[in-house]
């Protein structure tokens, strides 16, 4: 006997009748928005560049468009009750991301460089890549909560990831970080960008379990809740563990989105601010002690100070500095409030990774202050939905998970955009989807996959209870 | 968990937050001096992006733009192309796609290549109809025939500088400096064939200095022509009041506070001299004397009359001349007759020269008439305008009359132009150098031409430094006075 079959069980769901609507049309919608804009702007790149429409455009429009409708379809099969801005937002962000990177492709500047290589077609496959794992992840992973059993797996599988570049033989260097690992065949994999999922799932597991104990026990001191000195052990580890990415793998971004998550979660689970304050002193603490002896780490801080001095030095031809913070800082107030138009600035004079690290440059010389801040805004809304997903969540670990993954991505967002503008020290990390990188864009995808399943699940109308047997049995009269 | 869950989006707000507001620092608030900053490529890419206005000189552009050749790849479209590069260097400057732009190419260059304020609106109009930026001209007041006269003499003699005014507008007609460069050998043939002309050029690697612009950026000090000077100011103090009048000069003079005697060149007439006839023979004596008597504070009204210690634009910058401010007694006298620190760019002895010429009345000198729109509207003119009046009208007419006689009859015969209604003053100078005028002197002419109808077309300094010459040879009368009544003849008759 089933419960729809029986009208008289039927009253006892409360909940279920007054369900949120879905949104999806909302989401298609603004995916076709999403994508028609993409597609303007790659037109408008071949348009400047070669004064016609470019050759690969039908085929660029119906793959972006191709990308975009399966993680709609699935989207709508597998979630449902999804957030419907996320897939819109990080697809708009990927497509105007591979316009400029088949922009700067076209560009005679870099093509003198001999390790150029067409990025486009690649960014096009991790992108494929990145939705196919975004769709993986939707129909595989029914609930999130599945991945609190693997809460210590993934605590294993983020070190080795994080380890990886310091494999001799597999690890590469490149320009002063050793974040990368090169896999005969596939080319280089950033782990850093796998980690940060993986961290996340462990850190939210662990502090689901451990948070009474992080919260409750601990001293009040000039205002503050001090832990209990074994409490502290766990931020120690994390903060150790940074300081070591710091140090051996010179990645200063990387090391600070890791802390910074993990204070960010911690605080978020026990609901105290003195947590905030430790991570704060202890980053600080590290940030400084690794400072005075580390060149790397000094030399970007001087950059950092002085681009114009750098600029010089490198001029002069003076090793181990650069010009790229001072050229990307023309970039930016070349291109003044409208910016010059896509295809038609001169971004690529920052030479070396003008299409990942420092590919907001671009935007900023082509589509002025407007379009950055559009860019800006477009980040700030994936991440304040990625934290209403935390807020709407209605277990502990689907909030810490959201809100962990959430404010790794504004972090991630921070360090790269403020240090490609000059706003603090330049750290190795691309803009997540806008820059060239396959291991960045697949990442991502699969971060935002993840919230995508959280929101749903978040969004979904309660399940209409079990049939109670017992109630049934008191309710049928037998005869 | 809510309460610190919102507290968190409150600060990803802020993160992003304080993104825009970097981006609006240097996208707005900075954007502008980004962009212009000399050393964003940018710059030198827009520069030549589209031919160039060109700089014109009686009527003919001195200057062209072809586009760049090479299979390489390069960014700046168009290069820069000079007639006479040499000849106008130091009129022109450069404008070199791999080490910048100096001088008139640097200073007009909005003008030159359209981005020019003023021409805004012609460049939204051009943008709206499709058509290609152009740059407009710079008119210069340049006399290409006083310019040539100028640059061949100089090239005679080796190194020099002459610089040429038109005394009753300030106008500069001549402005030749040498050894030169011809700027069009680094202005963008290729990395290689730029690099290596320019590295030949620098100091370093010439002693010669090529690059330097001697007529405004080179002072030197300026000998017995600055001796004109500090009768200006006798005059101006009423210490004489003719040109005849018996000096109180005695021969031998002792400097004052001193033992030691200030020499005359040989056996000159000096003794109790008039002021023209120590002009004439160029009285160390007399002059050194009489700077005393003015004062060291007078002299240096005097000489900050006629634009001592001063930069002068023209619009280019050109160097402060000096005249001490602080010194004693005998060193007073020295700075009189053009010796201990005074030192003086050629275009301030031609100034000195044009406000003598002009009647007492020193105009500022200019050397760019106008600047003109690409459809040759003219954006700007320079009106003439008077920059002092180092002296009155009578004591201005005595000292013309003491330089003519220098020229008929004294040490700058070789200046004289025997032209019916043309009488030329002038006055030499030899400026010792190194320790016991170890090292060969600068010989020095400045001079002005006038018409019988009264008006003064022209005056001009010229200094030579030969060093291969022989010691004896060097006399402002014999090496530079030549220059300068070429140029002036040239100025005449490119008048008729």
């Amino acid at each position: 006997m089933s419960s729809s079959s029986n009208p008289s069980t039927h009253h006892t769901s409360t909940i279920g009748s007054i369900g949120a609507p879905s949104r999806r049309n909302t989401e298609l919608a603004l995916l076709v928005f999403a994508v028609v804009i993409a597609v303007f702007a790659y037109a408008n790149v071949g348009l400047a560049m070669n004064d016609s429409v470019p050759p690969g455009l039908l085929s660029y429009g119906l793959g972006l468009g191709l990308l975009a409708g399966v993680g709609h379809l699935v989207v709508r099969k597998f979630a449902p009750y999804a957030d419907p801005l996320l897939l819109p937002l990080a697809t708009l962000l990927n497509g105007i991301g591979l316009a400029v990177v088949w922009r700067l492709d076209q560009s005679q500047r870099l093509q003198q460089s001999p390790n150029f290589f067409e990025a486009a077609p690649r960014q096009l496959l991790n992108s494929a890549l990145g939705v196919a794992l975004f769709v993986v992840v939707l129909i595989f992973l029914k609930d999130h909560r599945v991945l609190q059993r693997y809460t210590y797996i993934s605590m294993v599988a983020a070190v080795i990831l994080l380890l990886l570049p310091l494999v001799p033989g597999l690890g590469v260097n490149v320009f002063g970080a050793r974040i990368w690992i090169k896999i005969p065949g596939l080319g280089t994999i950033q782990p850093g960008e796998f980690a940060k999922i993986a961290l996340a799932v462990f850190f939210a597991g662990y502090l689901m379990v451990k948070r009474d104990a992080l919260a409750l026990a601990s001293r009040r001191f000039m205002g503050l809740y001090l832990p209990r000195g074994r409490d502290l052990g766990p931020i120690v580890v994390i903060w150790a563990l940074s300081i070591l990415i710091l140090i051996f793998e010179t990645d200063l971004g990387t090391s600070l989105l890791f802390f910074g998550m993990f204070v960010i979660m911690l605080y978020v689970a026990t609901e105290r601010t003195s947590w905030i304050v430790f991570g704060l002193l202890m980053s600080a603490a590290g940030a400084v002690g690794v400072a005075s002896f580390e060149s790397h780490v000094q030399q970007r801080v001087q950059a950092w100070l002085d681009p114009m001095r750098e600029y010089t030095l490198s001029q002069e031809g003076v090793l181990g500095h650069t010009e790229q913070s001072m050229q990307a800082l023309w970039a930016f107030g070349s291109g003044g409030t409208l910016g010059t138009g896509l295809g038609q600035g001169n971004s690529d004079l920052i030479g070396f990774a003008a299409n990942s690290d420092f590919i907001l440059a671009t935007f900023g010389e082509e589509l002025g202050l407007a379009g950055v801040m559009a860019i800006l805004l477009m980040y700030g809304l994936i991440v304040e939905r990625g934290v209403r997903t935390a807020l709407a969540a209605r277990d502990p670990f689907g909030k810490l998970l959201a809100v962990g993954l959430s404010g790794a991505f504004a972090l991630q967002v921070f360090v790269v955009a403020g240090g490609v503008m000059g706003l603090i020290p330049l750290t190795g990390m691309t803009m997540p989807f806008l820059a060239y990188g396959g291991s960045s864009v697949i990442a991502n995808w699969a971060l935002i996959g993840i919230l995508i399943r959280i929101s749903d699940t978040a969004r979904r109308p309660a399940p209409a209870p079990a049939p109670n047997p017992d109630a049934e049995m008191t309710q049928v009269v037998r005869p | 968990m809510n309460k610190p869950l919102r507290r968190i989006a409150i600060f990803c707000g802020l993160l992003v937050l304080a993104l825009l507001i970097r981006d609006n620092w240097i996208q707005y608030v900075q954007a502008d001096s980004l962009k212009k900053d000399t050393k964003n490529r940018r710059v030198a890419i827009a520069r030549y992006a589209t031919p160039r206005g060109d700089i014109i000189v009686d009527g003919e552009p001195i200057t062209g733009s072809t586009k760049t050749s090479g299979d390489d790849f390069n960014d700046f479209e168009y290069k820069r192309t000079y007639k006479d590069g040499a000849m106008w260097a130091p009129v022109t400057g450069y404008a070199s796609q791999a080490f910048g732009a100096t001088q008139l190419e640097s200073i007009e260059d909005g003008i030159l290549t359209g981005n020019d304020d003023r021409l805004f609106f012609r460049r939204t109009l051009d943008m709206i109809t499709g058509k290609k930026q152009e740059g407009g001209n710079v008119v210069t007041t340049l006399n290409a025939a006083a310019q040539k006269a100028a640059y061949s003499g100089l090239l005679k003699q080796g190194k020099g500088a002459v610089a040429a005014i038109d005394p009753e507008t300030g106008a500069i007609l001549a402005l030749a400096s040498t050894p030169s460069y011809d700027p069009s050998s680094f202005a963008g043939n290729s990395t290689k064939v730029d690099g290596n002309a320019w590295t030949k050029l620098q100091k370093k690697n010439n002693p010669d200095d090529p690059m330097q612009n001697r007529a405004l950026r080179e002072i030197y000090p300026p000998g017995s022509t600055f001796k004109v000077v500090t009768a200006a100011a006798a005059l101006e103090k009423g210490i004489y009041n003719s040109a005849d009048e018996k000096t109180d000069s005695p021969l031998p003079y002792t400097l004052p506070d001193s033992t030691t005697e200030l020499k005359n060149e040989g056996n000159i007439p000096c003794k109790d001299a008039t002021l023209r006839e120590a002009l004439r023979v160029s009285c160390n004596t007399v002059f050194g004397k009489l700077g005393v008597d003015v004062g060291k504070e007078d002299m240096l009204e005097t000489a900050k009359k006629f634009g001592f210690n001063e930069e002068q634009f023209v619009p280019i910058r050109s160097s402060a001349s000096n005249f001490p401010e602080k010194m004693d007694r005998p060193q007073t006298a020295l700075s009189s007759i053009g010796q201990f620190e005074t030192a003086t760019t050629p275009l301030q002895m031609a100034m000195v020269a044009s406000a003598i010429a002009n009647d007492g009345t020193l105009m500022k000198p200019y050397m760019v008439d106008k600047l003109q729109a690409p459809g040759l509207d003219v954006i700007e003119q320079t009106e003439p305008s008077k920059m002092s009046e180092p002296l009155s009208e009578k004591n201005a007419q005595i000292l013309q009359s003491m330089m003519e006689t220098v020229v008929k009859e004294g040490t700058g015969t070789k200046g004289q132009i025997n032209e019916n209604g043309v009488t030329v003053g002038g006055k030499t100078g030899t400026a010792q150098r190194g320790v016991d005028n170890s090292e060969n002197p600068y010989a020095w002419f400045i001079s002005y031409a006038k018409l019988d109808d009264g008006s003064s077309p022209v005056a001009v300094a010229v200094v030579v430094e030969d060093e291969s010459a022989n010691r004896d040879d060097i006399s402002g009368g014999g090496l530079a006075a030549p220059i300068a009544k070429d140029v002036m003849k040239a100025v005449i008759d490119s008048k008729k």
